[in-house]
């Protein structure tokens, strides 16, 4: 306590390298990250049928549309040959049936909430039958079709009701757009063998 | 020999002390968007390319099935199909999904998405039959897994 201690100064450290080593990281990061979203089709397969009895669907044939892949990667509507783009427009002009006509599926008219009484088809069916070897891609392809006919339907009625596309509704709305043109398709699982 | 002198300004050195933290909050964000491969691919897939695509929402209630050509074999090898890091045959497919679910929390099983990710060349026939063990496993919620198509 006699004498004054010095005061010591402590040196900076030196962080220059800091930004160096920070770098590496990130660009560690930046390689290994993917991003990699991911997307698809989202589908909902059926339950099981009880005790393997397949029970007949008690369709009318007005209300079926369908849609056949065979081994050959080609796709028939209703018996005729066509191709992604014209199975987009049919499946839109089926399922929308504007005029009512007798060849295409019978409506019901329901209340839907926000947009009163509609007129649906409540109970047509996509009938899809896919070859064994056909090809994934096809199949693909046929669905994606599907999927972009019923969203265009959908687009259209969110525009009339709404005024802007189905993917800036209200959850509400989109609900209640859906309900109006629901997605019904059914698929036939075939068995045997494939190359 | 100009007239005037020019007067030598002295430039201020560049402060980059807070150069460290701008690369951290970078550094930061790419940590939390990256997750790590957790899965050696063993096929070999190129999905199929779709324009109407929906997201897969909870990440941790997805389970992935490739199927694809081995990665190691030549073209002439069949379709294989590979859960998490093995392959598995349809039969052996069921059993591999429910412990995969008996795994997850009760939130993720409820929402339980399976995402077949398959190649563009598979048989109809294989996927049909995937698609049917998962019914008789009770996986309803299915993905069709596909790239964004790029050119309209």
């Amino acid at each position: 306590m006699f004498r004054m201690r010095k005061p010591r100064r402590v040196p900076g450290l030196n962080t220059t390298s800091t930004a160096d080593i920070s770098f590496m990281l990130l660009t560690f990061f930046l390689v290994t990250t993917s991003m990699d979203t991911d997307k698809g089709l989202l589908r909902k397969l059926p339950p099981m049928p009880q005790e393997n009895i397949e029970r007949a669907a008690d369709v009318k044939k007005r209300n079926i549309m369908s849609i056949t892949v065979d081994s050959d990667n080609r796709l028939y509507c209703d018996g005729k040959l066509v191709s992604t783009s014209a199975l987009r427009r049919q499946v839109a002009l089926f399922v929308e049936n504007k005029d009512n006509s007798p060849a295409m599926p019978e409506k019901t008219v329901m209340n839907i909430p926000l947009l009163g009484r509609c007129s649906v088809a409540a109970n047509h069916v996509i009938a899809i039958q896919v070859d064994r070897n056909a090809s994934y891609d096809t199949y693909f392809n046929m669905q994606n079709a599907i999927v972009l006919a019923y969203s265009d339907l959908r687009d259209r009625q969110a525009h009339v009701r709404f005024r802007r596309p189905y993917k800036k509704c209200t959850k509400e709305q989109r609900e209640a757009i859906a309900a109006c043109y629901p997605i019904r398709i059914s698929e036939a699982v075939s068995q045997g063998g494939f190359r | 020999m100009s007239m005037f002198r020019r007067k030598i300004h002295e430039v201020p050195e560049l402060n980059t002390a807070s150069l460290p933290d701008l690369i951290f909050i970078v550094l930061f964000f790419f940590m939390v968007v990256t997750h790590m491969k957790e899965t050696t691919m063993k096929v070999r897939y190129e999905m199929p390319q779709g324009t109407r695509l929906e997201q897969v929402v909870a990440k941790s209630s997805v389970i992935h099935i490739y199927i694809g050509k081995p990665v190691a074999g030549n073209r002439t090898d069949t379709f294989r199909i590979q859960i998490n890091d093995r392959y598995t045959d349809i039969q052996g497919l069921a059993g591999v999904v429910a412990s995969e679910r008996s795994r997850m929390s009760p939130e993720d099983v409820e929402r339980m998405t399976v995402s077949i990710r398959a190649d563009r060349n598979t048989p109809m026939g294989l996927i049909s039959d995937v698609k049917q063990a998962l019914r008789k496993v009770g996986a309803y919620r299915i993905n069709y897994a596909a790239d964004e198509k790029t050119v309209k």
